[in-house]
């Protein structure tokens, strides 16, 4: 437990430091999808249900803080809370038809309305359509911080990265979070101890969804757009490989692969297309090699090196 | 025993990591009929479905016609001529009666035509359109062993055969399994039903803890009836 | 001529047309998909990228060595499908032991490499491919194009072959058997790998020949598997996937549900079939055809 906080004190002293070395909009980009896979994860990784939708609540929590903050002029912290609160609803909804079905239709039932989402916004006059909503202005934060400049700005994704982090953390080890991991390992035995499985599901799928939301509409305060690539079906593909390459199941895990996948997206911007292929070639090395990730892996052969061939 | 034709020896066979059989030893002679008598969980289905090899993992020997099958999939040895009725009977449900009598292909030659086996079994053939599981338990039973017929395997692997049917169907299966030795086939048949098995068995092997641990011959049963009562708990 | 609520009946049988040949490859697609499933535990994300190699395939053919179409008809689901034979035996086989999940993901990321890979080859504009059948029939109420009327027919009769490979004959006896009890079929004498390895192919096919008959109605392109498998997949979850003929009735049937749709509301009609999914989902979760499993 102890070398778990010096871990985490390194992180953060990490994360105070980085804008010395690497530009704060790429650092922000990276710390909104490692949230967004963190509360992906907190679904497949806790409860056993992969949801291939998740980009429905990212992608429209970026609308809606979009469409608060520049046509209703109103201030960021209201964007965000808007941005939660409609991922949130739209979880309750799709995550209360999803949970009746497990297993791989759950993954096709999520994709399939994530879908449906991704063709309302192509139509939705307030979603701009092809072009998407452009020029979000950049308002203080509660009417003092600024958020124009970036480094002030990385500071609050931080805070507001850590916040939710936090909270997975806090869920995952509340008694809560004992149950829903009862429940994705015996669900039958879980019900004959009375608790009702599909409850604790749907509120864990809406915490998810609500994370999902926080992180797309920080995105859209960072990068001051939205845009329908954050809802289709190839972003809720991307934050899949993005647990996956970390670990599932870790708690840390997903944070590590974001961070993997979107600096390979940096450097491979250039190159078009190849950014899929490599992608999809990911997947398959992955699933069918290093199945517990790189988080997973490190922690396998750290165990291995403490406990020399006994 | 003049032609053997299964010979098993030191077998042991796991599932997952569970331990199941600890080294099983017995053969069986080319038109004999064998049974495998033991408490529940001794290993008896076990060691069906290792010579069959459906088990996870198994290691020692098994030959069949003298050679050998531990480490072959289990099409290979079923090809060889070895068939197998599992307890649980296996009949499936989206093929009729049929469809499930077709199903095995023929491994050699000698095996039973469709029409002989209905004529073995009269209530088949009125029902051969039937779904599967919608017959009765013995009807079901009758079908997973006139499947097999068909084949040509001339080693018969049965699992509890009269498990929960009616008397009179044990007794019509007891006639059928001696219709079936007479004409040549050699049968492994495992039973907890001893007294049905001591009216039809040449010779019976006792299991415990997945271990063969006595043979008895048809002609000791009476003498040894005692210790087999020892054996089986009853 | 004589009006149908209002809408003019030109329109509204062109519509029903339109919906009768998407739900023609809605069929075939989730029939592949339902095969595939039964026998492998995969659910192939990779079928839209093959449904695109099949019409690929036809175009390259007509292009490069002057194939006729009637005859990409026979060899683009034979040269996919036998692509399809190699991912199997070199990919597929090896996640079969593992959660339904890893299957899901590693077809997703096939398709992902695929439809890339082609996209960088010819881009993802499109190319044209030659109707085969021009010309139509005047039937009084509409305009007939011959090649679309062919596709509806052809896409029926293929269907129900496959019903009938799979509901009537020895080789669908096998399947049927395998999807319930893999282990007891194999310990019958039946090579089951291999019998995955066929169903993969087959179904493979199935999806690169629904590929050859949209090739001639829609633009041949990269990316035009990428949305049909989406909505092929709440296809499958409205039928269940415990069904043959359930596939198929379901797969014309939200193609005509999409197609009235276009003629009377259009805006709803890219989520119709999303809308119908939440319903069932709803009203009988296991799907219409399906148990639940």
């Amino acid at each position: 437990m102890t070398s778990q906080r010096v871990g985490y004190a390194i992180l953060i002293v990490l994360a105070l430091v980085a804008p010395a070395f690497a530009y704060p909009v790429f650092l922000m980009k990276a710390l909104c999808f490692a949230l967004f896979a963190c509360a992906f994860n907190l679904l497949l990784g806790y409860v056993g249900l992969m949801s291939f939708g998740h980009a429905m609540f990212f992608g429209m929590a970026g609308y809606f803080y979009g469409h608060v903050v520049k046509a209703w002029n109103m201030p960021p912290e209201i964007g965000l809370l808007a941005g939660v609160a409609g991922a949130a609803v739209l979880g309750l909804v799709t995550g209360a038809l999803a949970i009746r079905r497990q297993g791989i239709y759950f993954a096709m039932i999520t994709l399939a309305f994530a879908q449906m989402v991704y063709f309302f916004c192509v139509q939705a006059p307030f979603t701009g359509g092809e072009d998407g909503l452009q020029g979000i202005p950049r308002k203080p934060l509660f009417g003092v911080i600024p958020t124009k400049d970036d480094l002030v700005l990385y500071y609050v994704v931080l805070a507001i990265f850590l916040f939710g982090y936090a909270a997975i953390y806090r869920f995952i080890y509340s008694p809560f979070g004992q149950v829903l991991k009862a429940i994705r390992d015996n669900e039958q035995r879980a019900l004959s101890l009375g608790y009702e499985a599909d409850r604790y599901k749907l509120l864990a799928f809406v915490l998810s969804a609500a994370l999902a939301g926080l992180a797309g509409a920080t995105k859209a305060m960072v990068q001051q757009f939205a845009t329908l690539t954050d809802v289709a079906a190839s972003t809720s593909g991307e934050v899949v490989l993005m647990a996956l390459v970390g670990g599932l199941g870790t708690i840390i895990g997903p944070v590590v692969g974001a961070f993997i996948i979107v600096t390979m997206q940096n450097y491979l911007a250039g190159f078009g297309q190849f950014v899929l292929v490599i992608q999809g070639a990911i997947f398959v090395v992955i699933v069918l090699a290093f199945r517990k990730g790189v988080v997973g892996e490190v922690m396998d052969w750290w165990k291995r090196r403490r406990s020399p061939s006994t | 025993m003049a032609d053997t034709l299964l010979k098993v020896t030191g077998l042991q066979a796991w599932y997952g990591e569970s331990h199941i059989l600890h080294g099983v030893d017995f053969e069986i002679g080319r038109g004999e009929l064998v049974t495998l008598l033991g408490r529940n969980g001794a290993g008896k289905t076990t060691t069906l479905k290792s010579i069959m090899g459906i088990v996870g993992k198994r290691t020692g020997s098994i030959t069949f016609e003298g050679e050998e099958t531990v480490g072959q999939p289990s099409d290979k040895i079923a090809r060889r001529g070895i068939a197998y009725c599992p307890e649980e009977r296996g009949i499936f449900s989206s093929l009729n009666v049929d469809e499930n009598l077709g199903l095995p292909p023929i491994v050699k030659p000698g095996g039973l035509s469709v029409e002989e086996i209905y004529k073995l079994f009269p209530n088949l053939l009125e029902r051969r359109r039937s779904q599967g599981t919608k017959l009765s338990g013995g009807e079901q039973q009758m079908l997973a062993i006139g499947r097999i017929l068909r084949t040509g395997a001339d080693l018969l692997l049965l699992d509890e055969p009269t498990e929960g049917l009616a008397p009179v169907i044990v007794q019509r299966i007891g006639e059928i399994i001696r219709q079936l030795k007479a004409r040549g086939f050699t049968i492994l048949l495992v039973e907890q039903n001893f007294h049905f098995a001591a009216t039809i068995a040449d010779r019976h092997y006792v299991m415990e803890d997945g271990r063969v641990v006595d043979a008895i011959a048809a002609a000791d049963v009476q003498q040894s009836i005692g210790k087999l009562q020892t054996y089986l708990g009853v | 001529m004589f009006e149908l609520l209002g809408i003019p009946p030109q329109a509204l049988f062109g519509q029903l047309l339109l919906g009768l040949i998407n739900g023609a490859f809605y069929a075939m697609l989730s029939l592949g998909l339902a095969v595939i499933f039964g026998m492998l535990n995969v659910i192939n994300f990779t079928h839209g990228a093959q449904y695109m190699m099949g019409a690929f395939a036809a175009w390259l053919l007509l292009g490069y060595l002057d194939v006729p179409f009637w005859a990409s008809l026979v060899l683009a689901p034979l040269i996919v499908g036998l692509i399809g034979i190699v991912i199997e035996k070199l990919l597929l086989k090896r996640i079969y032991h593992l959660d339904h999940l890893y299957g899901f993901l590693l077809t997703f990321g096939m398709a992902l490499v695929i439809e890339g890979l082609f996209q960088l080859q010819w881009g993802s504009s499109g190319a044209p491919y030659p109707n085969p059948i021009p010309g139509g029939y005047n039937l009084g109420f509409m305009f007939l194009p011959a090649y679309r009327g062919f596709v509806v027919i052809a896409a029926l009769v293929i269907c129900l072959a496959t019903w009938y490979g799979i509901e009537r004959t020895k080789l669908g006896a096998y399947l049927r058997a395998a999807t319930e009890n893999p282990t007891l079929v194999r310990a019958f004498g039946i090579n089951v790998p291999r019998l995955i390895t066929l169903t993969y192919g087959l179904g493979v096919a199935l999806a690169a020949l629904a590929g050859v008959l949209a090739a001639p109605i829609q633009q041949v392109s990269a990316l035009m598997g990428t949305n049909l498998v989406l909505v092929v997949f709440a296809v499958v979850v409205i039928g269940g996937m415990g069904s043959i003929m359930g596939s198929i009735v379901t797969g014309f049937g939200l193609g005509v549900i999409e197609g009235l749709t276009k003629v009377f509301y259009p805006p709803a009609s890219n989520t119709v079939i999303f809308v119908v999914m939440a319903i069932v989902l709803l009203v009988k979760p296991a799907g219409l055809f399906g148990q639940t499993k």
